[in-house]
Parts: structure tokens; C-alpha cells; sequence
């Protein structure tokens, strides 16, 4: 296969450097593609499609009748991440999840941080996802944020910024997993060569991540479920799949019932007790006693017996507060204020609306910016300025100035791109990096992540429900010197 | 040891019989279906009622009555096959046990899930061979289909609780639907019950006995055709796979795995209406059913076995709203 007609077209290219010359860590990979036949590629991709279809790696299409289900569409052509960038990435990670927890249990305590008027009071309050049901609760060892997958970008500076944290509900995680054995079939050359780190621990990491947060009785060999919505629910293969790898029963809510001060699951035998819950339901739906009564998914009673310390939710309630965008941009603060260090990872710098000064700036700049609903997420709710018609711009300045406190806006940022095979040849696409860090007794970051890529030639959104697929990111192994190589 | 993690959910039990029960029953309607095709050309001369039997085995001559009238070959074939409102139809069978599966991946082996997935995919993609001349093809494909997911079942997942429900439905089944192909081709052939040992009546004795794979053993077994000696082998042969008596046997032995009961005695009321007919099969002489009236004996038979399957959603699956009838019926 040809590579010479490739243009990085000026962007930040993670394959080639501004001379359109291969990274010295995507030569093996180049040299494999290349002695590649002519649609030999297509031939292991389309090979790759039907594989994910027939062991039914599918998510299903909202407001879709005929309960349409599609593959997540993937991409062979994997992301390469070097071993020093990837060591400066995890430090980061884990210094910024760390000062979330704190501020999320600050937040929920003494609110300090507010006090000391770090952050304005009303930032929190006017938060969507704040949770005053949550205050006074305290999670084992204190932690809130057990699962997070951080969205990460890089620039055209070749800077990588935190876009998104992601606290409340991650998903994406098995797809991490089952690209990896896809990639592992069809390039098992490259991988020998190159020494990827492996992803496959994950669920070993989670399960133990869960099983540190059982409650102090039942620390000896505590009953770890997986809460699920359904199999209705978009992300159901996700959770089918690390209940299976885990090896603990995936549950929805009717299967479990309050009872005697515990939570406990309907059996063959009769009533089981279940003591870590790792649940995949917003917080809104877990129990219709605290949060929205009309909630069928959940469980009533189930956040009292959580308050109570007899059952351990992951991730806890309440977490999302900040996840608020708004929020968001008060992180660097945060690591200051929690931490006593600056930050590892950058901010995009945001605009709030809600400040006069912000809010005239984003309003006179719509075509350069680009605009995010506070507290939505999958790429909904948002404005592209410089690929926006007149009539969005519009209706964009209409809601910002209906309802300032739910607008931010951030520059443009022009994402990094990977080759993507289009149809029989390369061509570069935008990306993001989604790692995928755990909280138990400690912060683990699973080296490697989902590497997400908008497939429409130019955009900008990488989310699966706009034309977005995925790629495998392959972070290497440091050099070897002398010793053995980590596993 | 018991292991709370390994406890099983009653939801899941519940899903993985009835993916169990829902393969069986696509295995047999495409038996039902073959046999009928290959007696055709045997007997190319008889009368179009041949096929209003297949109507009646499947236990949905109304249903049928209602949405296609008589009994002709291409509209019987069709509403067994594909009919998106016959619950029962084989499209609507794989469709349900793959829901049931899907909705118990983390139970079952990835093997066994790729199956189920594989063989609704494929059976979706080729409904086109089912009304063409490659018909047989096609049912033979959900046989063997069927086949490799028992193999696979039993070789991939751990034989416990959840698979001795998978069992337990399979084997249910299995015994309902030898009754019933049983029960349809006796009531067809009662009126030249009195000519037996024609040709006539050997084709269609020999049809019976192929539709569940049991010409070979039954040979082997008793030599010449006669329908007491069908009767006797597929009701109460010892080591026939779809004999009604093994299949209970198979039940009874999965029911006791799962409850811990000793065999031999009962605690719960799925044991107590199942044990007493296996019980029965073990000791009754064929002639005492033939006596007694081959259909009014099949007929309580299968009214028992509905009871059996009553008590075990009684004894194990709760109260929940049931899944295969959702599945079956509400998603289209």
C-alpha cells in the first residue's frame, strides 16, 4: 500500500511530523502497512466489521424502532502513544482525579473551598448535578470518583489539554479491550515489535477497585454486582461484557430490594446480600425515593442503605457535580488549592458566560468559537462556530443570553488527526484520547484508552452518536535497559 | 462451597432456560418441517391435508386458522418459518433465545453467545432460502446450527446451576415436542390403523421416526414397524435422546442438581409434579397406554409437563414479568 500521496494538510499529525516524515515510534507500523497488497487493508477491516458484529459488539440506535443495533465503527490504523509522554500523561491524571476527589468530598463536607472563596458559592449551587442529598455522606476511604474516563486533546501546539473529566458515569472502556484483540489479530508482527503495553488487567483493576470499597464487614469476600438499565440501554454490551469479565452477576434494578438495612439480590436460593454495587444508572434513576420518584430503573431505599455505609456505590452520587463545565474550568484552581502544585495537564481555556466581560467576548466571536451546554454531553447541545450557519450562531446567542450559567464557550481547538483508511487509501482524521483511570485504595490509569475518531472528512465531534468510531491506542513500553521490561 | 457471587439471579435462570427451551423448538419445527417435504415426494399423490398436521403439532391451529385459512404447503411452510405474529415461528424462536441469551452474556460462555448471535444473523440473511427450492438446505442449517450449540453448551460453560436450568428447558421441550409430533401423526393415521404393515403405513410411521433422528436407533432397537413398538420407543425407550422418558430423566436429574434435593425425594412442588411422572414412565407397560388411548394419554402428559413448567417459574424465576413472552410476542 501506498503512503506517499499522505497530507497532514497542516495539522498536528500523531503518525507523521510537520515534514510528513514518519515518528520514529510509527516506523514499524508504517513499514507493515506498507508492505501491505493493495486493499489488503480493506480486506482485514471489513474482516474486522463482521468480527464485532458476529460476537455482537453493538450498541443500539435510541428512537430506532426496529431496535436497529450497529457496531461502533473502528478503524485498524491505531494511535501510538511514546512512553514519555504517556508517563507526564498518567502523572497529570492521577494528581487531577486526585484533587476532583478532594473537592468533590470538600464539596459535600465543609466546602471549604468555598469558604476560602477559591470558588463562588453560586457556581455550586446553580449546578446541575449537585446533589444536596449527598451532603454528610461518606464513602469508604473517602473516595467519589472510582471510574473515570477524562476526555483528552491535543493541539495544533502539540499541547494535550483535559476537554472533559467525566466523573459520573464513564463508558467506552470494553471497547479499549475488544480493539485491542482485534488489533492483535490482525497486526501480530507490529505488536511483537513494539512492545504495547497491555490493557487486557482491566478488569482485574476494576474488580479489585471494587472490592476495596466494600463495606468494613464485608471486606473478606464481599458480593460485587454490576447494575445495568437493561439490555435496551445503549451501552448494554459494555456492561454484559465486564460483568462476564469480572465474573460477577449483572443485575437490574427489579433484581434487587431493600431489606433489613440491606440491599440484596432475588435468587434460585432466595434473597442474596450485596455489598459493592458498581451501578451504570445516572444518578437520577437509582432511587426513586431520593432522586426522580418516576424512575422504574433504580432501587427505593437504595441510597439510604448507602448512606448508612451497608452497601458501597461506584461511582458515588453526587460525583457529577463536577462534571458541570463551569465546573470545569475551576479545575487548575482546584490542583492549586488541594494539591499546593500547578497542574500537569492544561485547561482549555474557557469563557463563562455568566461573566459579563466573557459573555461579550463569546457573543462578538460565535463564528471562531465553539459553544458548550454546561452540563450535556455526547456531543449534544454544542456549537461548532467556524462550521455553524448564520441561523445557529443565532439561536446560540438567543439561549446564552436566555440562560448565561449554562453556556461556555472555548476556542477552536484543531484536534490532532490519525490516519484513517478511507475507502482504499490514508487519510488524516481528527482524534481525542479517552484513558480510563480507577480509585480504590489507589489511582491506577490503565495505559492505553479509547482513542476516538470523527470519520466525516474535517469535523470536529468524535462522539458515536455524530459519525464518530474508534481506533486502538497503543501506549509503548519504556526503552529497555538491561532489566526486565514492566508488565 | 457456596460463593455469594455464584449465587444465580432468578431473572437469569429464567433467561437461560428459555433461550434453552426457544432453540429446541426452532430445532423441531425445522424437523417437523423436513420430514413433512421428504414424505412429500415419497408420496407425491396424497391428499393437501398432510400439512394441516404440522399446524396442529405446533399447538398453533388457531393462530393459523385465523391469519391463513387452509392448510396449503407454501402458507403452512411460511407461517412456521417466518410469520413475524406467530410466536412460535422459527425466525421468532431465534429471535427470542438470542434476547434471552443476550440478556445473560456474563452467564454463558462467549462461545455459546456468538452461536446464538451467529445463527439468528445468519437465519435472518437467508430467510430468502426459505422460500425457495433450497428450503431443506435451510432447515438443515437450523439443525445442525442447533446441534453445535449443544455441543458448545456443553463443552464451554461449567456445568452448574444455570446449566442444568439450560438443560432443564432443553430437555422440557424436547419431551413436549416428541409428544406432540407423536400425538398429531397417530390421530392422522387412526384410520388405517387397521390395515397396518401396508407401505402406506410404513412410509408414514418411518416419516415419524425421522423427524426426531430415530429411524436408525429404532431399527437397531425393534427391527419392524409397527406403532406399538413406535410408541413403546418414543415414549418410554430408556437411552432414545428424544425419547419422553430420557428427557424427563435428563429434567429430573438437572432439577435435583439445582435444588440439592436427594434424588429419590421432593422439597419443592416443581420436584413433587415431576418426579411422580418420570416415576410413572419408568414402570408403565406400553400396552397400558395404547389401552388407555394413545391421544388421552399424550394429552395429560403434556397438561403435566405445563405443570411442571408452572412451578418451576413458582419455585425459581419469581414473579417478574416474563421475558419469552415479551420477547416472543412484543417485539415486532
Amino acid at each position: 500500500m501506498q503512503l506517499s500521496s499522505y497530507q497532514t494538510q497542516g495539522f498536528y499529525d500523531e503518525v507523521f511530523d510537520a515534514q510528513c516524515k514518519a515518528r520514529p515510534e510509527a516506523r514499524l507500523l508504517l513499514e507493515a502497512i506498507e508492505s501491505l497488497q493493495d486493499g489488503e487493508l480493506l480486506r482485514c477491516q471489513q474482516a474486522a466489521e463482521t468480527l464485532l458484529l458476529q460476537m455482537g459488539i453493538t450498541f443500539n440506535v435510541y428512537g430506532d424502532s426496529a431496535g436497529t443495533e450497529r457496531i461502533f465503527p473502528f478503524d485498524l490504523i491505531p494511535r501510538i502513544v511514546r512512553a514519555e509522554e504517556w508517563n507526564w500523561i498518567e502523572r497529570g491524571l492521577k494528581q487531577r482525579i486526585h484533587a476532583l476527589n478532594e473537592f468533590i468530598d470538600d464539596i459535600y463536607h465543609d466546602q471549604r473551598i468555598l469558604k476560602d472563596k477559591v470558588i463562588p458559592e453560586e457556581v455550586i449551587r446553580s449546578a446541575a448535578f449537585y446533589r444536596p442529598q449527598c451532603r454528610g455522606i461518606n464513602p469508604p476511604g473517602r473516595v467519589w470518583c472510582h471510574i473515570t474516563g477524562t476526555d483528552l486533546v491535543r493541539h495544533s501546539d502539540g499541547q494535550i489539554y483535559v476537554l472533559e473529566d467525566n466523573l459520573r458515569v464513564p463508558s467506552g472502556v470494553s471497547y479499549v479491550l475488544e480493539n485491542r484483540d482485534l488489533m492483535k489479530r490482525t497486526f501480530p508482527r507490529v505488536f511483537a515489535g513494539l512492545q504495547v503495553r497491555p490493557v487486557d488487567i482491566y478488569p482485574s483493576k476494576l474488580l479489585e477497585t471494587l472490592q476495596a470499597i466494600a463495606p468494613p464487614r464485608a471486606l473478606d469476600n464481599p458480593c460485587v454486582v454490576l447494575l445495568t438499565p437493561g439490555m435496551y440501554n445503549s451501552a448494554y454490551f459494555e456492561h454484559s461484557f465486564l460483568a462476564q469479565r469480572m465474573g460477577i452477576p449483572l443485575v437490574e434494578g427489579r433484581d434487587l430490594v431493600v431489606q433489613d438495612g440491606g440491599v440484596s439480590m432475588r435468587t434460585t436460593k432466595g434473597l442474596r446480600r450485596v455489598d459493592v454495587i458498581y451501578r451504570r444508572l445516572d444518578d437520577d434513576f437509582l432511587d426513586p425515593q431520593t432522586f426522580r420518584p418516576d424512575s422504574l430503573l433504580g432501587v427505593p431505599g437504595l441510597v439510604d442503605v448507602y448512606r448508612a455505609g451497608r452497601v458501597s456505590l461506584a461511582n458515588a452520587p453526587g460525583n457529577g457535580v463536577a462534571d458541570d463545565k463551569v465546573v470545569y474550568s475551576y479545575v487548575p484552581e482546584m490542583i492549586r488549592y488541594y494539591e499546593g502544585a500547578d497542574p500537569i495537564l492544561s485547561n482549555v481555556p474557557t469563557f463563562l458566560c455568566w461573566r459579563d466581560q466573557d459573555r461579550q467576548h463569546v457573543l462578538q466571536n460565535l463564528d471562531k468559537l465553539v459553544v458548550k451546554s454546561a452540563n450535556e454531553s455526547g456531543g449534544y447541545g454544542m456549537l461548532v462556530g467556524p462550521h455553524s450557519t448564520a441561523a445557529q450562531r443565532e439561536e446560540f446567542a438567543t439561549k446564552i443570553a436566555a440562560t448565561p450559567r449554562n453556556y461556555i464557550a472555548q476556542p477552536t481547538l484543531a484536534l490532532s488527526r490519525v490516519p484513517t483508511l478511507v475507502e482504499d487509501h490514508l487519510e488524516g482524521r481528527h482524534v481525542d484520547l479517552r484513558p480510563y483511570i480507577l480509585y480504590g485504595r489507589e489511582i491506577f490509569v490503565l495505559p492505553g484508552g479509547l482513542t476516538r475518531v470523527a470519520l466525516r472528512p474535517g469535523s470536529l465531534v468524535v462522539n458515536s452518536s455524530q459519525g464518530g468510531g474508534s481506533k486502538d491506542t497503543w501506549v509503548l513500553a519504556p526503552a529497555i535497559e538491561g532489566g526486565k521490561n514492566e508488565q | 462451597m457456596s460463593n455469594e457471587s455464584s449465587a444465580l439471579l432468578s431473572r437469569a435462570a429464567d433467561a437461560v432456560y428459555w433461550m434453552a427451551r426457544y432453540i429446541e423448538r426452532a430445532e423441531n419445527v425445522a424437523r417437523f418441517i423436513d420430514v413433512n417435504l421428504h414424505l412429500q415426494l415419497d408420496l407425491p399423490l396424497e391428499p393437501a391435508h398432510q400439512w394441516q398436521p404440522l399446524i396442529d403439532t405446533s399447538g398453533d391451529a388457531e393462530l393459523f386458522r385465523e391469519r391463513r385459512g387452509a392448510a396449503e404447503k407454501e402458507q403452512v411452510i411460511d407461517f412456521l418459518v417466518c410469520d413475524a405474529h406467530n410466536p412460535n415461528a422459527i425466525c421468532n424462536c431465534l429471535r427470542a433465545a438470542r434476547e434471552n441469551a443476550r440478556s445473560v452474556r456474563e452467564i454463558i460462555s462467549s462461545e455459546m453467545w456468538e452461536q446464538v448471535n451467529s445463527m439468528y444473523l445468519k437465519t435472518e440473511s437467508q430467510r430468502a432460502l426459505a422460500e425457495s427450492d433450497r428450503l431443506r438446505e435451510f432447515l438443515r442449517n437450523i439443525r445442525l446450527d442447533a446441534h453445535m450449540f449443544q455441543g458448545i453448551t456443553d463443552a464451554t460453560m461449567s456445568h452448574n446451576e444455570a446449566w442444568q436450568f439450560l438443560r432443564l428447558g432443553r430437555q422440557l421441550e424436547r419431551a413436549d415436542k416428541t409428544s406432540r409430533i407423536l400425538d398429531v401423526k397417530y390421530f392422522m393415521l387412526l384410520p388405517s390403523a387397521h390395515v397396518v404393515g401396508t407401505p402406506y403405513d410404513d412410509i408414514h410411521w418411518s416419516a415419524v421416526l425421522k423427524s426426531v433422528s430415530g429411524f436408525e436407533m429404532y431399527r437397531k432397537k425393534h427391527g419392524r414397524i409397527t406403532p406399538r413398538s413406535i410408541v413403546d420407543f418414543l415414549v418410554l425407550d430408556r437411552e432414545f435422546p428424544r425419547a419422553i422418558r430420557h428427557c424427563l430423566r435428563m429434567a429430573d436429574e438437572s432439577l435435583h442438581a439445582i435444588t440439592g434435593t436427594p434424588m429419590g425425594s421432593c422439597e419443592y412442588p416443581s420436584e413433587r409434579s415431576l418426579a411422580p411422572l418420570r416415576a410413572e414412565l419408568d414402570y408403565i407397560p406400553v400396552e397400558r397406554i395404547m389401552s388407555q388411548g394413545l391421544h388421552e394419554y399424550l394429552d395429560a402428559l403434556q397438561a403435566r409437563m405445563n405443570t411442571i413448567d408452572d412451578n418451576l417459574r413458582l419455585d425459581f424465576f419469581g414473579s417478574a414479568p416474563l421475558t419469552p413472552l415479551v420477547m416472543a410476542g412484543g417485539v415486532l
